[in-house]
């Protein structure tokens, strides 16, 4: 009995935690890759390990100290890029560093042993609770909202924005805001795939995608749908293999994206070689 | 930039030249409102014109080409970024992005990437960009840049007719291919010196220091100027 209790959550919170993971990585994700800021996402993935580090040592939720973490770096490398003041890839670097080692510092402060230390690094599907499914989930409606409400604003501050600051005084603010939503999303996934492995879940999806539409309405729709794909796909092979859910759903992504990267070079392939033919039958006909 | 003091009116297409450094884009940016004058102001006759009706082609294409946006997007651009941060695309919006796709002769390539686009085709997009809000001036910063040479006279004759509708100002190194239609000057250097007609000298020349790339067609009329020594 209690097994078939445990398997109807393992299944629940397995699917919840899908979809929820899926939507609110596939608008993150479309955002951070066409505005190419996958090493800035790294570096506050990373960064909000040091959170989770001090959560644990001062004894409140490690997700709340790795939202703060990963908001505030976030937002901070955001800051000195608008004033040109650094280096930015400098500073995503050391920012990486310095937060993980802050987490592995007081994480070895913390008395006694951490259980779940691999599970923040390589996320586990079994340390996941209903605060985290519901807070995904909410996340999942504030970002279909804001990318709904906002859809092409987003899109033109993020094309090109000087020219949105000719005409508009909100595109710090706009920023800002994305910047602060991308660094929850990222921090509410770790608890699915873990610090490591949580970028490729933002990142894998929309390169999928974008082997095929070039639209960033349907690049958003599709990355969620092949992010939901992969993670239903890792999810139930991690189950029946008995491997770690987070390696087991980026490597499944990652399997996927090879296999259309081939299949969208053969379709390719395949019109190019129908044209060349097409003209080859133009001469041979004159 | 110091003693700039000149008018734009309804219908004037001034070239503004001078030598790098000079100020040149700065003066763009000061009427655009992006940088604030630290003396003296910058006035809009306000039944004419505000903000909302300046048209800017940057120096170059900031927006990245390879970012999932297609030529009808980046149009339309021009008129939503204008209008708040709530926006919907209404059939009116739409309708004049394929009047300017149709006028500047992009027809067929409404959804294309701007990656697959030449040079000049980039060019005439963002002049799309720029002149769909109906602009009563419009600000070009150096033009001739990225426009290829087939497209180059058919850009500045499409100048010349937008020259109907709207006050131009245009930085520019390309003095001898823009002096047919340029109708005034102005020579930035540190300093603004106006001059309101389009006859230019020499001498005028001279005496601002301002090294002109003279590029001259055979077809288009054209003044050659004695060497800078």
């Amino acid at each position: 009995m209690e097994g078939s209790i445990f398997q109807y959550d393992f299944i629940v919170k397995g699917l919840l935690g899908a979809v929820f993971a899926s939507i609110t990585a596939g608008l993150a994700g479309t955002y951070i890759v066409s505005r190419k800021m996958v090493f800035l996402s790294g570096g506050i993935t990373h960064a909000s390990f040091g959170g989770i580090g001090i959560g644990y040592f001062a004894g409140f939720n490690p997700v709340v100290g790795a939202a703060i973490f990963g908001i505030l770096s976030a937002l901070g490398v955001e800051y000195l890029s608008v004033k040109h003041k650094i280096r930015e890839d400098s500073a995503i670097g050391i920012l990486w560093a310095f937060g993980m080692a802050i987490g592995i510092i007081f994480i070895y402060l913390t008395p006694g042993y951490s259980p779940n230390l691999m599970s923040y690094l390589f996320g586990s599907i079994l340390t996941v609770t209903s605060a985290d499914i519901i807070a995904l989930g909410i996340m999942s409606v504030v970002l279909i909202a804001y990318f709904g409400i906002f859809y092409r604003t987003i899109l033109y501050i993020s094309f090109d924005e000087s020219f949105a600051r000719t005409y508009s005084s909100y595109v710090n603010i706009f920023k800002y805001i994305t910047t602060a939503l991308i660094a929850l999303t990222i921090v509410l996934n770790i608890r699915m795939a873990g610090v490591i492995l949580v970028l490729s879940l933002l990142t894998i999806p929309p390169n999928i995608a974008m082997l095929f539409t070039k639209v960033y309405s349907s690049i958003i729709i599709w990355s969620v749908v092949a992010g939901f794909v992969g993670t239903a796909a890792g999810y139930t092979i991690s189950y029946f293999a008995g491997i770690p859910v987070g390696a087991t759903i980026i490597f499944t992504l990652a399997v996927i994206w090879i296999l259309m990267k081939i299949i969208s070079r053969l379709i390719t392939g395949l019109a190019k070689g129908q044209e060349k033919s097409g003209i080859n039958n133009e001469e041979q006909t004159k | 930039m110091q003693d700039v003091n000149f008018v734009v009116n309804e219908s004037d297409f001034i070239g503004v030249i001078g030598p790098n450094g000079g100020g040149k884009t700065t003066l763009l940016k000061l009427i655009l409102g992006l940088m604030k004058p630290s003396a003296g102001r910058i006035t809009f006759n306000s039944d004419l014109i505000n903000k909302n009706s300046i048209g800017y082609l940057p120096q170059n294409a900031t927006g990245d080409i390879n970012y999932p946006v297609n030529v009808t997007d980046v149009i339309l651009s021009g008129l939503m970024i204008r209008k708040g941060v709530i926006t919907r695309m209404s059939s009116a919006d739409r309708k004049k992005t394929s009047e300017i796709i149709d006028e500047l002769g992009l027809s067929g390539m409404e959804k294309a990437s701007l990656n697959e686009l030449s040079g000049g085709q980039l060019q005439r997009v963002f002049l799309g960009r720029a002149i769909i809000g109906n602009p009563k001036l419009l600000l070009l910063d150096e033009p001739g840049n990225f426009v290829d040479a087939s497209f180059e006279s058919n850009f500045y004759g499409k100048l010349k007719d937008l020259n109907k509708r709207m006050a131009i100002l245009m930085v520019s190194h390309d003095l001898g291919m823009i002096s047919s239609h340029v109708r005034s000057y102005a020579c930035v250097n540190r300093k603004l010196h106006y001059h309101p007609s389009s006859e230019i000298s020499n001498e005028q020349l001279l005496a601002y220091g301002c090294p002109i790339q003279l590029i001259t067609h055979g077809t288009v009329p054209h003044t050659v100027l004695k060497q800078h020594s």
